[in-house]
This record gives C-alpha cells, sequence and structure tokens, in this order.
C-alpha cells in the first residue's frame, strides 16, 4: 500500500505552462507576504490580536479580507473564461483546452458563491450585528473564530487543488452521473466535495450563532419591531442557512458515499436517482439565493435611509417582506430544473411560486424609492452603488420572472440568458451591495473614511462593465448559445462575446479603482480621519461608539425606547428641553478570551481534507484525531473569560467623549 | 383577587416585554442555540429520510426491506434507546440537585443501554453484509444504510460526549459550564430518539410493506 495514496510527482500539472505560471504566482504571493510578515516581526501581534481573536468586529474584517482575495481569483477566472469565447469562434480552438477551461468555470462558480459572496456577506453581518444591536459580541465568540477558520481551510484547499491535481470539471453545482467516479474519476469533484463540506460546518455554526445572537442577545428595550432592517434581514438570512445548509451537507456527504464506497444514490446502475441530487441540490441553492441577497437589502435599506435623512419609509412592510421571502425561498426550487420533465401542474406551481416572490421585492424596491423621494439625498459613493442596484436588481428581477414561465423556460433552460440573468442579480443585488456596505462601514472599522472620488470611479467602471458583459449574453442566449462552451462554430455569436469580454475589461479597471481607492485611503488616512465614531450623521447604534470600537463595543449598555434610536438620542440631545445627560458610571466588563481553538482546528480540517482528497487514510485519521484533542483542550480549560477593568473602560470612553465634544 | 387586574394594575413600562429586556443569561443563549443546532441536524436527517423514501423500491433486483428487517431485534434495540433516555433524564435530576454518585450511576446506565443498541445494530449490519446486502447492491440498500448508520454515529458521537463529560464532572465538579453542556447533552441525547422514532416508523414499518 502507498503511504500517500494518490499523492506523486505527476499530479503536479507541470506541463501547462498557464496553470504553472498562476501556481507560481499563487505561491510567490503567499510566500512574499509571510515572509514581509515574520521579517517584520508582525508574527506574535498577527497570532495575539488577529489570529486567536473572538472578537466579532476582528471575525468579520478577517472574513471580508478573504472574501476581497477569493474576489481577485474568482474574477481572474472570469477573465479567462470571456477571452477564451471571444476568440473561440468558427474553427478556432482558443488558447484553452477543454478540460482546463472546464475547471476554471467550475471553480469561478464555487469560488464566487462560497468563498466570495458567503464570506463577504458574513463578514459584513458579523462586524455589523451586535453593533446594531448594541452588545459587546455575539453569543458564541469562540464557535465564530471556528467558523471563520474553517471557511478558510475550505478555501486553502479549493486554491491548492489549481497546483496539486485538479478541480471539478463539473460546473459549480457538480450534477451526477457526471460527478459520479466513473465519469470524473480524478480528484477534482473530491476538492469540490471536501471543501464545500469543510466550508459548510462552518457556516452552519455561523447561522446557529446569529440567530442566537439576533434573538436572544438584543440592548435592552430593543424589541423585533426596534431592530435596524439590517438585523432584520440578517435574521432571516441565518434562519435560511441553518435550514438550508445541512441539506447541502447531506446531499454532498451521499455524492461522497457513492464516490468512495461504492454507494448508489446517484449512480446509473444499482437504481440509483441522479435526478434526485438536482432536487436536493436546488433545496439548498435556492435559499442560497436569498442567504446572499437578504443581507444585501438589509444594507441597501441602512444606506438609504441614512444618506437620506429620513427613517425607512415603510418599516413593517419591509420586516414583513424579508419574512415572507424568507419562506417563499423554499418553495421554488424547481424552477432551476423544469426541464426535468415533472409534469404541468408541478411545473406550473412552481412557476407561479417564482413569480409570487417578484411582490414582496417590488415591495421593498418601492419602499426604497419612497424613503429617497422628499428626502435629502446625499450622493455619496454608497448611495450611487445602491441606486445602481436598484435599476439593475429590477432588469435581473424581470428577466426571472419571464424565465419562471416554464415554456419559456425550456427554451432558455442552461442557455447564456440564463448566466446573465443570476449574474444580474448576484452582481447587482449582493456585489452591489456589498460594495455599498463596504464603503458605508469601512470608518466604522478603521476610523477613516474611504477615498470618494476612487469610490465614484470603482462604481462606474462596474455599473458600465457590468452592462457591457452581461446585456450581450442576453442577446446570446435568445440566439441560442448555450453555457459552460469551450469553443463554437457559429461565428454570429462572436462579436457579442467580444463585446461581453470588453465589458468585462470595464469591469477590471473597476476592480483596480478599489484597490487604488484602498490604497490611496490608507495613504491619506490622517485626512481622512473621523473622531467622532458618526461620519455620515448615521441612525442606528454602530455609529454611537467610537470608531473603530474598542473590544467592548459598548461602554455601558445603551438603552434602547424607539427605532432609529441613535438618530432620536442626537435630536433630542439636540433640542433644548432635552433630558441631562447622567453621569457615566463605569463598571468592569467580562470578555471572552482570546483562544488558538478555531485556528487549530481549521488546520486539522485541512489536514483531514487534503488526506481524504488523496486517499491517505493515516494522515485523515491523525486529522480527525488532532480536531478532536483540540475540542477537548478547549473544553477543559479553565478560564473562559476575563475581565475588563472599570478604570481602562473608563479612560477610554472619557477620551472618544472628549474627542467628540467640538 | 382577580389576576387580570393584578396585571392591570402594573404600570406598563415597570415590566418590559420579555423581547426588550436585554441579552438573555448565558445559560438560556447557550440551551436556546443548542435547540436551533438541534433543529438544523433534524433538516440535516431530513435529506437521508426523502432519499429513502425515494430509493425504497430502488432494490436493483436485490432483497427488499421485507425480507431483510428483523423488527424483534429491532425492537430491543429501540427499547434500549428509549430506556436510555429515561435515564438520562434522571441523570439531569441528579445534576440538578447536585447528587454526584447519582449522576454517576445514570450516566452508566445510559452509557451501557446506549452502547447495547449500537451493538445490536452493528450486529444488523454485520448480519445483513453476511447475507450479501450490502451498501453497494442496490439504491435502496446504499439509503438504508446511510441513514440508520447516521443515526448509528450521532449515538456513537453521544456516548464518546458523555464519557467526556463524567470526566469533566470529575475533574472540575458541577461548574456553571459543565452544567450547561450536561443540559445540552440530555437535549441531544432526547433529539436522537425522536429521530429514531421516525427512524423505526418510516425504514423498519414502512420500508418492509410488501
Amino acid at each position: 500500500m502507498n503511504l500517500l495514496g494518490k499523492l506523486d510527482w505527476s499530479v503536479v500539472p507541470f506541463d501547462q505552462p498557464i496553470v504553472m505560471f498562476a501556481t507560481a504566482l499563487m505561491v510567490l504571493t503567499v510566500v512574499f507576504v509571510l515572509g514581509w510578515t515574520a521579517f517584520k516581526g508582525y508574527v506574535p501581534y498577527l497570532w495575539r490580536e488577529w489570529l486567536t481573536s473572538v472578537d466579532h468586529k476582528r471575525i468579520g474584517v478577517m472574513y471580508i479580507v478573504l472574501a476581497l482575495i477569493m474576489l481577485l481569483r474568482g474574477f481572474t477566472d472570469a477573465i479567462m473564461m470571456r477571452a477564451q469565447q471571444a476568440v473561440a469562434a468558427g474553427g478556432a480552438q482558443g488558447y484553452l483546452p477543454p478540460e482546463h477551461f472546464d475547471q476554471i468555470f467550475s471553480a469561478h462558480g464555487t469560488i464566487m458563491i462560497f468563498f466570495m459572496a458567503m464570506p463577504f456577506v458574513i463578514g459584513v453581518m458579523n462586524f455589523v450585528v451586535p453593533l446594531q444591536l448594541g452588545v459587546r459580541d455575539m453569543a458564541f465568540p469562540t464557535l465564530n473564530s471556528v467558523a471563520l477558520w474553517l471557511t478558510a481551510s475550505g478555501i486553502l484547499l479549493t486554491n491548492v487543488s489549481l497546483a496539486v491535481g485538479e478541480f471539478a470539471k463539473t460546473g459549480w453545482v457538480a450534477y451526477p452521473p457526471l460527478s459520479e467516479l466513473q465519469f470524473s474519476p480524478g480528484v477534482g469533484v473530491d476538492y469540490y466535495l471536501w471543501a464545500l463540506q469543510i466550508s459548510g460546518v462552518g457556516t452552519l455554526m455561523t447561522g446557529i450563532n446569529f440567530v442566537a445572537t439576533i434573538l436572544k442577545t438584543r440592548a435592552p428595550g430593543m424589541g423585533y419591531m426596534r431592530m435596524p432592517v439590517f438585523c432584520w434581514t440578517a435574521l432571516a438570512s441565518n434562519l435560511l442557512i441553518v435550514a438550508a445548509f445541512p441539506v447541502l451537507t447531506a446531499t454532498l456527504a451521499m455524492l461522497l458515499l457513492d464516490r468512495y464506497l461504492g454507494f448508489h444514490f446517484f449512480s446509473v446502475d444499482g437504481q440509483g436517482n441522479p435526478m434526485m441530487y438536482v432536487n436536493l441540490f436546488w433545496v439548498w441553492g435556492h435559499p442560497e439565493v436569498y442567504i446572499l441577497v437578504l443581507p444585501a437589502f438589509g444594507i441597501f435599506s441602512e444606506v438609504i435611509a441614512t444618506f437620506s435623512s429620513k427613517p425607512l419609509f415603510g418599516y413593517r412592510s419591509m420586516v414583513a417582506a424579508t419574512m415572507v421571502i424568507c419562506v417563499l425561498s423554499f418553495l421554488v426550487w424547481l424552477h432551476h430544473f423544469f426541464t426535468m420533465g415533472a409534469s404541468a401542474d408541478v411545473n406550473g406551481f412552481f412557476g407561479v411560486m417564482t413569480m409570487v416572490i417578484a411582490v414582496p421585492t417590488g415591495v421593498k424596491v418601492f419602499n426604497w424609492l419612497f424613503t429617497m423621494y422628499g428626502g435629502r439625498v446625499r450622493f455619496t459613493v454608497p448611495v450611487l452603488w445602491s441606486i445602481g442596484f436598484m435599476v439593475t436588481f429590477v432588469i435581473g428581477g424581470m428577466t426571472g420572472v419571464l424565465m419562471a414561465v416554464p415554456p419559456a423556460d425550456f427554451q432558455l433552460h442552461n442557455s447564456l440568458f440564463l448566466v446573465a440573468h443570476f449574474h444580474n442579480v448576484i452582481i447587482g443585488g449582493v456585489v452591489f451591495g456589498l460594495l455599498a456596505g463596504f464603503n458605508y462601514w469601512f470608518p466604522k472599522a478603521f476610523g477613516f473614511t474611504l477615498d470618494e472620488r476612487w469610490g465614484k470611479r470603482a462604481f462606474w467602471c462596474w455599473f458600465i462593465g457590468f452592462y457591457l458583459a452581461f446585456m450581450p449574453l442576453y442577446v446570446l442566449g435568445l440566439l441560442g448559445m448555450t453555457r459552460r462552451m469551450q469553443h463554437y462554430d457559429n461565428v454570429d455569436w462572436q462579436p457579442w462575446l467580444v463585446l461581453a469580454a470588453v465589458g468585462v475589461a470595464v469591469i477590471l479597471a473597476g476592480i483596480v479603482c478599489q484597490v487604488v481607492q484602498l490604497v490611496v485611503s490608507i495613504r491619506d488616512r490622517a485626512q481622512l480621519r473621523d473622531v467622532t465614531g458618526d461620519p455620515w450623521n448615521g441612525r442606528t447604534l454602530e455609529w454611537s461608539t467610537a470608531s473603530p470600537p474598542p473590544a467592548w463595543n459598548f461602554a455601558l449598555l445603551p438603552r434602547v425606547a424607539e427605532r432609529d434610536t441613535y438618530w432620536v438620542r442626537k435630536k433630542l440631545a439636540h433640542a433644548k428641553d432635552g433630558p441631562p445627560t447622567p453621569p457615566r458610571e463605569y463598571e468592569p466588563i467580562e470578555m471572552p478570551k482570546n483562544s488558538a481553538t478555531g485556528f487549530v482546528t481549521a488546520f486539522f480540517a485541512v489536514v483531514t481534507g487534503f488526506a481524504l482528497i488523496w486517499h491517505i487514510w493515516w494522515m485523515a485519521a491523525l486529522g480527525v484525531f488532532g480536531a478532536f484533542v483540540t475540542l477537548l483542550v478547549f473544553a477543559f480549560r479553565d478560564r473562559e473569560e476575563f475581565e475588563m477593568a472599570a478604570d481602562k473602560i473608563a479612560q477610554f470612553d472619557r477620551g472618544h467623549q472628549a474627542e467628540v465634544a467640538p | 383577587m382577580n389576576v387580570a387586574v393584578a396585571i392591570h394594575d402594573i404600570q406598563r413600562d415597570a415590566l418590559p416585554s420579555a423581547s426588550e429586556a436585554g441579552p438573555a443569561p448565558k445559560r438560556i443563549v447557550v440551551a436556546y442555540g443548542f435547540w436551533i443546532f438541534l433543529l438544523s441536524d433534524i433538516v440535516m436527517f431530513s435529506a437521508p429520510f426523502a432519499a429513502y423514501a425515494v430509493l425504497v423500491r430502488a432494490t436493483a433486483g436485490g432483497p427488499t426491506g421485507a425480507q431483510l428487517f428483523n423488527q424483534v431485534s429491532v425492537a430491543i434495540e429501540t427499547t434500549c434507546l428509549l430506556a436510555s433516555s429515561y435515564t438520562c433524564g434522571l441523570m439531569s435530576l441528579a445534576v440538578g440537585s447536585r447528587r454526584r454518585a447519582a449522576t454517576y450511576f445514570f450516566a452508566v446506565v445510559t452509557f451501557v443501554l446506549g452502547a447495547a443498541f449500537l451493538a445490536l445494530e452493528m450486529r444488523e449490519f454485520a448480519d445483513m453484509i453476511a447475507r450479501g446486502a450490502t451498501p453497494q447492491r442496490s439504491a435502496f440498500l446504499s439509503s438504508f444504510f446511510a441513514l440508520v448508520g447516521c443515526h448509528g454515529m450521532h449515538v456513537a458521537g453521544g456516548l464518546i460526549w458523555l464519557a467526556v463529560m463524567m470526566a469533566q464532572v470529575a475533574l472540575k465538579g458541577f461548574r456553571a459550564n459543565v452544567e450547561r453542556r450536561l443540559f445540552c447533552f440530555a437535549l441531544f441525547w432526547h433529539a436522537l430518539d425522536i429521530i429514531w422514532v421516525a427512524l423505526f416508523t418510516v425504514v423498519y414499518l414502512m420500508g418492509a410493506l410488501p
């Protein structure tokens, strides 16, 4: 028996220059960053203050850093695909061989959904939700850290597949029977499966953590109808995580059993049922869409209300619409495969349910518009993203309703029309929302605002680039071009694909502007510094504390008596007959201790995942054992919390109050 | 005095509603979070249940449930597991009243009953495999082994958890965090019973219908 399972030197694709170049770039970057950190002596600081941190704000920032790096990786895949399809017309084969092209579109989808959008959304929620709720941390701080590092493990495994072995060639959905061992004998699907299983466990932990946090730990007085809308959308999103991700875990586990132990869940022999995978996958997959987009809706609600200097129009209808979408999202999964051959009644039911979702979504759009109507709208970068979203998302929503008609879907299924539709809602909805949130909450996280000029340039490049890149795909879909084509014979398609490639180049310019924005803002941080903690004249509690907030968030737990409580408090303070501010009496605060549990568990998760992918059974056993011992060490630790002294808190808070007072 | 009047007499701001009372105590938050986990675990089980329901007739010419299942053995398994849930409840009572000896005793009884359940399940699996009814034989058997095995792995995990908790009681006594974990363990153990009741019905009774 081979001690290293299927692993040997032949699995490194030395013969493929593009892959080797990408690998070299990745390895050099990692080595450079690690070397620089070590050389500068930052390692102890990083370990103490970040890697072992259980502070929700730090964890949120780390999630977003991961997401931004993965955005670059996933976007590189996008550029490669657009370049390939722009040239591979007629008899031409382009520069990417089919087996490489297949890996690229699979990796692009997997990375963008699981390792860009998810960590970004979870990162923003992590940073914002406890602050908006007016509390000191999440319900389970160490669990939060474990979840972060398990997500990072999945990301690491996916990127290792670039250099060692291969990634799935099955598309990001990995439908059987193609993803079964019989048709995908390589390790690509195994990388996909284990990366998603490991990060999926982390996501489930996050979901549980947020539901418990939002429902059980809010500042005194914050009843449900006083929660900021972002907290409501975060609640809906995490309820969906709790109810949907276990199904994905179970479904991928069945596929793993098929591949590793010869089970027959989805195989063509042994009377397995491949369509069962497709059904189960989308029972998770459709709610996943709302897991991503609902928090984005929440971000827009906060941004629009703040920059229109008005309370959100129709708060109650916004909450109701959010929860209705949350429920309806479980009743539409079959619209992803009307072509399965279910009866007309079944297709009709799912078609109608799909169209019904447009109603609460429409309610939301009108609420945002009415919030802006009559307000003093400040056209800052987050507002530009929000307006860009409203225009773009409505188009994407309408093409979605179009495809919800089963007979129309039979024509458009798996065409580029579909690809255009879901990019229209995910980029126009989720990515625009996250970038709005990034610009909106960045000063809260770091104490200085982002450069507006470069932010606006980034927005316009993204916005125009998006339309150039994806409107042609609608046309191509109607012309009959299917998705995932490595080359095509119909040369009439080529001009549209060249146009789409130009669009991607414009988006690239947008991403460059964003990098520049970050660099310029860090360079000019002294001028951009915000000492008040409230640069936008905000409405919710996160703006009532210092930027960046201290580890304990609030020196005194805020008391809430109404919606938009910070806004109302500011109004009262300005009024002459406002109540006098009571003297602030500080008490020591119990803080959760930092813990290496998350980082160490994730290390063992990577070891286990890698070993299972390559059939190195002894190493897998060792990894599981290591993770178990880590859990035991955590369970047997003596002190879980430490006490932050009252005078330290008082000193910080008085300093902040003095800074705020003009 | 009329109760309704008494409540009416209290000023409204004196009693904030539960949703406005501020952060809940840790004991509540932990138990609540664990309930959410259990719900998610039950959702997880729903997928193999659905797979079993879809594939129960997909025997690919191999043995059917009616030919394979031995209800007597499964009834004994069920008895062991339900009884262990009862003794687990008694253990919770012992923890609540801080009786160390009783806690150990009922934990041991719970452990033995759980282990007996697992042993019987392993024997059932071994018998079936010896008769050629392996998970590789048909889609029906794949789904059977996955569903029942998944529950069995939960029970095995629970046994390890119970053993660790007894070590914690021995080394740390009934500290607040140990007590919270014991409470979560009890919830977990009872949830496994609920899943088993559904599993017994769907797999061994409905699955054995001709």
